[in-house]
């Protein structure tokens, strides 16, 4: 059995590999140990990041050097741009895009002799022939982490190390000083939103669960994240487990609940695994149980595998598909907390709701409400895509402009592009444009402009991005995705998508636009659940703000960014024209036909406008009209 | 329905047989007490076989005292579960918004000229399926794309051919 002294020894006895991975100032030639952390992140992990540990272990065992350093595969540093990603502490070195074969090298010249390797280090970090530590450059600086707190600083396989972070001492904290009314009043006092979308006070909820006076109750960790361009909840499961599952305990504790359950998504085998593992050590060591922490107190937690339906992000129907039916939403009332799972109390939070939890019990409820705005506190997640030189996750404090977050941590736009919108919650979300730069990203700010926070996806997009088409592939995304109980969802998504296609095809006509609003209005205010009364808002805000664009789809038969096929053709200037043949020769179809050295010509009648000429042609003569 | 699976087959494809009936058997009576059986009885039986073939349904059917109709309706609601067999190399090609916005359509669309298969589509040697699947969270690497358990990354259509010469 594990009681709170337990921990406190295992605690002492981890804390000193943890102390070694941050940035202390040292010189390079006092250091004695270092700290290899590898991002084991899906995105480093789809780049090899697993054989950059295998090699590192190999090398720094072949030439003995096992007592100068360690290799830690972490979860993710967030910039999934530069990955895979490897950074070494005390100096906080961070290298970008390595490889295999640089691995001897960053191994003999960096723990072996103290000089980085220069070829593998990130740009941003040399400043004026010195090394910056990456805590410095602009992608981290303004970053505030508390969600993805311990991601790129323990192994997340490793419950000592996350115990040696403070871990299930917020656990141990409520369950040995705190009543259960006073755990939920903390987290109602500290603002606390929910992050999968919804953004509902977590410990309002909670006090409603409270106050259910049934001896079953249930605790769900929604992990279905469905957002295409989303990532931020498989990153905590799979950089922090932890974390989720000493929320969840606190959780139970806080409502009365013996049994949580995780909903994970099926295709994040990583998450899945590390989470899995993660339930293993922590049953092991008591922190789950019949008994936790030597207290009596009962809690355990089931992982349930989500099936690729979007719409089970929604409360009732993950409740529906963890009992074994079709994901399909009912109404509310009942809400959750009163009847929920099996018609028992269940309360629904999302990862990076749960992630805070912790640290919101161990530094206090104001604290956690001094960051952020006046109704939006603490920070948010958001996975950075689309068109930003910086791909990847970043936690920023509520308030953040979504300048600062695009142009100053993303980067700004590549290939000297233009910005054109950015687009924030997903499919139920919208798309924003140039003047809302310097808006504050928070609940209210966002929804008041025509968008919403979601779950914090936020995808960029430039010039050479269709709105329309943009409108026309949310669409195509909720209408595969209505559950099809409710008609204004089922049928409204499919008659709006058909509206949207024929404005792609240069078919549409200016009353459609009308058609297509007053649609969507009628959908969002009958739908049954979030899915369909959010699904318009890609539509709605493009028309808005994006109305040009339309038109031009519609009077001129134009796709001004020169996205939507029917209104296209390729055409290859004579003038610029090599006559190299490359075109011909990389054509799909063998529409392209002439002789070398000569202008050649593209047949429309062939052509499948697969871009593969524009493409590849070295004189940029092949033109997009 | 053993006999009727086994029929026709060597000693080997029987063995192999068995051996996936097992799991199944096994996966059935892991979660038969267990409220809400029916889903991850059903991941168990992807996994084993790659798809939900209805012989196979027809024994989670009775097993789980469960009609058909149920369970088809559950296996049809979900993406994630197929009710066809897959060819040999399934290549899903992420749809994720990311990966939109980097020409995934573009990429989609040179799979489909290349293998002479629409989407969703199983070429006739049954040596590749073509997917368009949902977001797979690796947008740093987008415009991305998995072959089995092997991810390519970072890709324009004209990488299209030499990635299938891989397989």
């Amino acid at each position: 059995m594990k009681l709170l002294t337990d921990l406190d020894a295992i605690r002492t006895l981890a804390k000193g590999r943890l102390d070694n991975r941050r940035i202390t100032g040292q010189t390079p030639e006092s250091i004695q140990y270092r700290s290899v952390m590898v991002c084991g992140g899906t995105g480093c992990t789809s780049s090899d990041s697993n054989a950059i540990v295998d090699a590192l272990n190999r090398e720094i065992e072949s030439l003995g050097i096992q007592n100068k350093a360690e290799v830690v595969r972490t979860g993710c540093f967030g910039l999934c741009e530069l990955g895979p990603v490897v950074i070494v502490y005390p100096e906080g070195i961070f290298y970008s895009r390595v490889e295999v074969k640089d691995i001897p090298e960053i191994v003999e010249q960096h723990l072996l002799y103290g000089t980085p390797y220069e070829k593998r280090i990130y740009e941003q970090t040399k400043k004026d022939g010195e090394l910056l530590n990456f805590e410095e450059t602009d992608f981290y600086k303004k970053q505030v982490r508390i969600a993805l707190r311990n991601c790129g600083t323990i192994d997340p396989e490793v419950i000592d190390e996350y115990i040696a972070s403070d871990g299930y001492t917020a656990l141990g904290k409520v369950i040995m000083t705190m009543t259960p009314g006073q755990v939920v009043d903390t987290v109602k006092r500290s603002g606390l939103r929910g992050r999968g979308g919804g953004g509902f006070n977590t410990g309002l909820k909670w006090e409603f669960a409270a106050k259910q006076e049934k001896t079953q109750k249930f605790i769900i960790c929604n992990a279905d994240e469905g957002d295409p361009g989303a990532f931020m909840d498989r990153s905590i499961l799979e950089g922090n487990p932890h974390a989720v599952i000493e929320a969840m305990a606190i959780a139970g504790y806080a409502i009365g609940a013996s049994q949580g359950f995780v909903y994970v998504r099926a295709e994040y085998p990583i998450a899945v695994q590390r989470l899995m593992k993660a339930l293993d050590q922590a049953r092991k060591y008591e922190l789950l149980g019949d008994n936790v922490l030597g207290t009596g107190f009962k809690f355990d937690i089931d992982v349930r595998l989500g099936a690729g339906a979007f719409v089970c992000g929604e409360e009732t129907a993950l409740i529906h598909s963890i009992e074994g039916f079709r994901g399909m939403p009912t109404p509310k009332p009942p809400f959750p907390a009163v009847q929920g799972l099996w018609n028992e109390p269940t309360i629904i939070n999302n990862v990076e709701t749960l992630a805070n939890i912790p640290q919101i019990i161990l530094n206090g409820a104001d604290w956690y409400a001094s960051i952020g705005t006046e109704k939006s506190k603490g920070t948010k997640v958001f996975a950075l895509g689309g068109k930003v030189v910086n791909t990847g996750l970043v936690e920023v404090p509520m308030g953040i402009t979504l300048r600062e977050v695009i142009f100053e941590i993303g980067g700004g736009i590549p290939n000297g592009k233009k910005f054109k919108a950015v687009q924030t919650g997903g499919p139920s979300g919208g798309c924003l444009t140039e003047e809302h730069l310097d808006c504050t990203i928070d609940f209210d700010t966002l929804t008041s402009l025509g968008s919403m926070m979601g779950s914090g996806g936020m995808i960029i997009m430039d010039e050479d991005t269709c709105m329309v088409d943009v409108a026309r592939f949310y669409l195509d995304f909720t209408r595969d995705e209505s559950c099809g109980k409710c008609t204004p969802c089922r049928i409204g998504t499919k008659r709006l998508l058909e509206l949207l296609d024929k404005i792609t095809e240069g078919k549409g006509t200016l009353a459609d636009l009308d058609k297509m609003e007053s649609l969507s209005l009628q959908i969002k205010n009958s739908s049954l659940c979030a899915l369909g009364q959010t699904a318009p808002n890609p539509v709605l805000s493009t028309i808005k703000y994006f109305r040009d664009e339309y038109v031009a789809h519609i009077t001129e038969q134009k796709c001004p960014a020169g996205v939507c096929k029917s209104l296209i053709s390729y055409e290859i200037d004579a003038q610029l024209c090599k006559g190299c043949s490359l075109c011909a020769r990389k054509c799909p179809t063998d529409a392209i036909s002439g002789k070398p050295k000569e202008p050649y010509v593209i047949e429309k009648a062939t052509c499948i406008k697969c871009g593969v000429c524009f493409d590849v042609c070295k004189f940029k003569a092949v033109m997009i009209v | 329905m053993e006999e009727q699976l086994t029929s026709g087959c060597g000693a080997t494809a029987e063995a192999d047989i068995d051996e996936k009936l097992e799991k199944i058997e096994a996966a059935i009576e892991q979660f038969r007490s267990i409220k809400g059986a029916l889903i991850p009885v059903l991941h168990e039986v992807q996994d084993v076989y790659g798809y939900l073939p209805e012989k196979i349904l027809q024994i989670v059917s009775r097993a789980l005292n469960l009609p058909m109709s149920e369970i088809y309706g559950v296996a049809s609601f979900y993406h994630f579960f197929s009710l066809t067999p897959k060819g040999d190399n399934i290549i899903r090609v992420c749809m994720g918004t990311a990966c939109y916005i980097k020409g995934a359509q573009a990429l989609l669309d040179r799979f489909s000229t290349e293998l002479k298969v629409p989407v969703q589509g199983t070429t006739e040697d049954n040596k590749f399926t073509l997917e368009a699947t949902r977001c797979l969270g690796a947008c740093g690497l987008a415009p991305v794309l998995t072959i089995g358990e092997k991810v390519h990354g970072r890709l324009v259509p004209n990488n299209v051919p030499k990635i299938l010469k891989e397989y």
